[in-house]
């Protein structure tokens, strides 16, 4: 059996229990990579020399009787817009193409010490701003479900490895649903955990109040796992939410009786693809089925979210890309006159269209005498987002809604109507929006055979709840199981 | 021509003298070599995040506690975003709407004349990079060992109506917040500066008229000069029928000239927005009331406890403590020799006038308390008169050496010793035959004479009171 099929969970057993070496496994997922990555292209670097060194000391570690983690040796992907000491961090720009950092993000801290082993950064929507990896300015994902198909975005690469079994998890980055929407489109599980809960530092900065860090695996029950590892607070981030520390493995019960699911109906319109529509109501009779109790919920100021969204978001991604100015580190233009000269001429060559597009929507929404009418009147909007669904979950556990309204499309379809393109987003950005923590599982296939994603969405915090019913509906569904047929070789 | 009234308002930028920077744990500390004292919070990595000092919320706090603002309960920080070489992550966090103190007041003491100088609110803030240009190469270097030292910009009211006004505004200011220990004030390194506000209007009229503004002032003459050159030039414009824009002065000190720069600056759209990275800064009753009980004794209280406590005149008093460097050098040097009216003669009278010459502040001079305090109490005890006690002093000033050691190697101690006055005494009287007769026929001026003589022979070392004793005491034998 090849290794690189497995789940997270089964090759850290394996190698725990000494039935396989942490390089078999290595040399395993690299072979897969060789024979796969040609044709899905969802890495941007790897990093064998690194990923063989420490899968040496680990192994050494290990027979000598020490504890690994429980993450041992297993071969991480990383979204290449969270830091990494040393290894190439690039967004994706050709503003950062060649950008090194001198320090680790917090996760992948996180990640080290409980033993994984980093085997590469993946591929992404440039600087996190897309739906479908397309602004990538390094390369085009694809979805290993349909080469001929985009992997959703923006953590694309980070969707498409671990979907063709070239990771066996990794990590991506989640800002109006850059992680449930490409998990959606690839078929495997796309956790956005609460706004706090994972440390932001080392997170190049999309969106503050709305990034968050989170893990796409193979099944709820490795989520739960890395769920495990990179949650918990940060000095380095006060945003990042000083609680106590969860196992949420403990809520992997396939177990929904007594539990109410709430169904926005007001939410859920007729702008939705039918398979997807079919895909969801199967999905509330599984549940229903499971012994979950059924409700109707409003979810009146949803429908806002979009619109609150891209003032908000790009409102903070025009101050948080100010620092790509061609002075320090990035992408300089060659020529200039004057200062002026050399900002504006670095950041036209270094930036790409939908970068420059959000940043100068954001930059006009900020400005004075707009401020009040856009920014301010969002963040208005925003509380009302938040408390909106604070009442819906006084008379539900968990709301369930699909992933994204459609599957994934073919390269280009959206290249008219940018505007088309952010409507995949309707169903993941308010729950950014309001912070909470959701979930995207496989639910079904359309009929092209394209994947199609349910999500979960819990209470802030409230990931254990999440995850129960999120592990019950997978278990009693067999959609995870499958995995793409991509023909190996170049 | 018109009568002109002048307004204006400050804007003082304080370093605060917290040890580490106001987002990150680099040190603050000034003359490090270039980038050395950064990393990649200061100097805006991506990905990195700020991480604010509580010690700097606690300095501004205690900053507007001493200026009688408000405190904020709920305060929160901004971005104030724009491009330069020295602003790294291309905004600075700062304070827009909700600042941390507000609506506070200082009184001042121009020419014996108290007034009252409104203070808008006090904010916290990171200061920027430094750039240096390179004259050889023609480059623009860029340092970032002062990014992100935190900052508190106090803002006065348009309250001030001349240069002396805002002199004396200025030194309060300085001398409260060196009190606190909140900033270390050193004007000439630009830890304490300010950017001046000013317009002029007919007297009488009730709008204000358009303002110029100079920024970075980090002398009181600079503050001075600028107003006086700045209040003339815009009379003059208006006389000659002219209008005054609103534009920034640079000023060159050197010069004492200032120069208009129509700029683009003045568009300038900050675009300020919440940052989003930082919660608010939400104080309780507890903390204000923590901070209130723990600021140190204010100059007008100490003013007051000097001239209780020590005996000392108002106008003593009042000099003391206008800084915290005196104030601690008087009690200090008090707590030694316990002579407060002398020690304070001492401070107010040759040793300013010494510090003055060479432009230095008490706690920068040679002259320990020790050393000022072993000299009054060589006074005291008789141990050298007051005459060579101002001698030794100078060389204390200039060497920082000690009174005794002076005074032991060159001979200086007062001849106390009875026995070789009073053969000194014989002698002279044995010498002056005439001047006795004349001090026995009712002649005292005589005395004098031969106390001149004694005194002539010993080099003014002699106990002049001795000497006094036993001269009658032989003439009257």
């Amino acid at each position: 059996m090849d290794l690189y099929s497995l789940a997270l969970t089964d090759v850290a057993k394996k190698i725990k229990n000494k039935e396989v070496k942490i390089k078999d496994v290595l040399d395993d997922i690299y072979s897969r990579i060789d024979n796969v990555e040609p044709k899905v292209d969802a890495y941007i670097t790897l990093t064998q020399k690194l990923a063989y060194e420490r899968a040496q000391e680990l192994q050494q570690k290990l027979d000598n009787g020490e504890d690994i983690g429980i993450l041992g040796g297993v071969p991480i992907a990383i979204k290449d817009n969270i830091c990494t000491n040393g290894v190439k961090t690039t967004c994706a720009s050709r503003m950062l193409e060649n950008f090194t950092p001198i320090y680790d993000a917090t996760v992948i801290k996180k990640l080290e010490e409980a033993g994984a082993i980093v085997i590469g950064k993946t591929n992404m929507d440039e600087f996190a701003m897309g739906s479908s990896t397309e602004t990538s300015y390094m390369k085009k994902t694809k979805n290993p479900w349909d080469l001929t198909r985009v992997p959703g975005g923006s953590s694309g690469g980070s969707a498409a490895a671990v979907s063709s079994d070239m990771a066996f998890a990794a990590l991506g980055s989640d800002t109006g649903g850059s992680i449930r929407q490409p998990a959606s489109y690839c078929s495997v599980v796309g956790l956005k955990p609460t706004y706090g809960l994972i440390s932001r530092f080392g997170l190049i900065a999309f969106a503050s109040s709305l990034d968050q860090i989170g893990p796409f695996t193979k099944t709820v029950e490795d989520a739960a796992l890395m769920l495990n590892v990179i949650a918990g607070h940060d000095e380095k981030d006060t945003t990042s939410a000083d609680i106590e520390k969860q196992d949420y493995t403990k809520a992997l019960l396939n177990d929904v009786s007594g539990k109410t699911i709430g169904i926005p109906t007001d939410f859920i319109t007729d702008g939705i693809n039918k398979d997807v529509r079919a895909a969801y109501d199967e999905a509330i009779a599984t549940l229903k089925n499971a012994g979950a109790a059924i409700k109707e919920i409003k979810l009146e100021y949803a429908k806002y979210s979009l619109a609150t969204y891209y003032i908000i978001a790009t409102a903070e991604a025009s101050s948080n890309l100010g620092r790509y100015d061609g002075i320090r580190y990035g992408y300089r233009a060659k020529d200039f006159n004057d200062l002026e000269d050399l900002y504006r001429k670095s950041r036209t060559e270094g930036f790409g269209a939908e970068v420059k597009r959000r940043i100068m929507l954001g930059t006009y929404v900020l400005s004075s005498g707009y401020y009040d009418a856009y920014y301010k009147r969002a963040q208005q909007v925003r509380t009302l987002i938040v408390e909106n669904f604070k009442k819906a979950f006084e008379e539900c556990d968990v709301i369930m809604i699909p992933t994204a309204p459609n599957t994934s499309f073919k390269f280009g379809a959206h290249n008219a109507s940018p505007l088309e393109m952010y409507l995949e987003d309707i169903y993941t950005v308010p729950v950014n929006m309001a912070g909470l923590p959701a979930v995207s599982v496989p639910g079904g296939f359309d009929s092209n055979g394209m994947p199609i994603g349910i999500q979960f969405i819990a209470k802030a915090f409230d990931e254990k709840n999440m995850l129960q019913v999120a592990y019950t509906f997978e278990q009693n569904t067999t959609y995870h199981k499958e995995r793409p047929s991509i023909q190996e070789g170049k | 021509m018109k009568d002109y009234e002048v307004i204006i308002g400050l804007e003082v930028h304080a370093e605060l003298s917290t040890n580490t920077k106001i987002y990150c744990n680099c040190s603050t500390s000034f003359g490090a070599d270039p980038n050395t004292h950064c990393c990649p919070i200061c100097t805006g990595m991506p990905g990195t995040l700020p991480v604010l000092n509580e010690k700097v919320v606690e300095y501004a706090v205690k900053a507007g506690l001493a200026t009688n603002c408000e405190i904020s309960r709920f305060s929160k920080q901004d971005r104030k975003n724009y491009f330069y070489p020295d602003l790294p992550k291309a905004y600075q966090i700062s304070q827009y709407d909700l600042p941390l103190c507000l609506g506070g007041h200082l009184d001042i003491n121009v020419n014996g004349n108290k007034k009252t100088i409104g203070i808008t609110r006090i904010h916290i803030e990171e200061d920027a990079g430094k750039l240096i240009h390179d004259a050889y190469t023609g480059d623009t270097l860029v340092d970032m060992n002062r990014c992100a030292v935190p900052l508190i910009e106090i803002v006065s009211e348009p309250d001030i109506r001349n240069a002396d006004e805002a002199v004396a505004y200025m030194q309060t200011l300085k001398s409260i917040l060196e009190y606190l220990e909140v900033c270390d004030c050193k004007m000439q390194e630009g830890s304490l500066r300010c950017d001046v506000n000013l317009s002029v209007r007919p007297v009488g009229q009730k709008e204000f008229g358009t303002r110029t503004e100079t920024k970075n002032l980090n002398s009181f003459r600079a503050i001075h000069n600028l107003i006086e050159f700045e209040t003339k030039r815009q009379i003059e414009v208006l006389e000659n029928g002219g209008v005054i824009h609103q534009e920034t002065i640079r000023w060159d000190d050197a010069k004492g000239i200032g120069y208009a720069m129509r700029s683009k600056e003045d568009a300038q759209d900050y675009r300020y927005f919440p940052e989003p990275d930082l919660a608010p800064i939400v104080l309780s009753d507890e903390y204000i009331n923590d901070m209130k009980n723990s600021l140190p004794e204010m100059p007008h209280l100490k003013k007051e406890r000097y001239i209780k406590e020590f005996g000392l005149p108002e106008y003593d008093a009042e000099i003391l403590t206008a800084s915290k460097y005196t104030a601690n050098f008087f009690e200090k040097t008090n707590a030694i020799c316990n002579n407060p009216k002398a020690v304070s003669n001492w401070i107010m009278g040759d040793f300013a006038k010494m510090l003055n010459e060479k432009e230095l502040e008490i706690n920068e001079s040679k002259v320990t308390e020790e050393n000022l305090a072993c000299l009054i109490s060589l006074i005291d005890k008789g141990t050298i008169s007051s005459k060579i006690a101002k001698q030794i002093f100078e060389e204390m000033f200039e060497t920082g050496e000690n009174a005794k050691d002076i005074v032991e190697k060159k001979g200086l101690v007062q001849i106390s010793d009875e026995g070789a006055i009073k053969e000194i005494v014989q002698r002279v009287v044995e010498a002056n035959p005439q001047s006795v007769a004349d001090y026995k026929a009712g002649k005292d001026r005589a005395i004098g004479f031969m106390v001149g003589q004694i005194m002539k022979e010993t080099k003014g070392k002699a106990n002049p009171q001795i000497v006094n004793k036993l001269l009658l005491e032989i003439i009257n034998k």
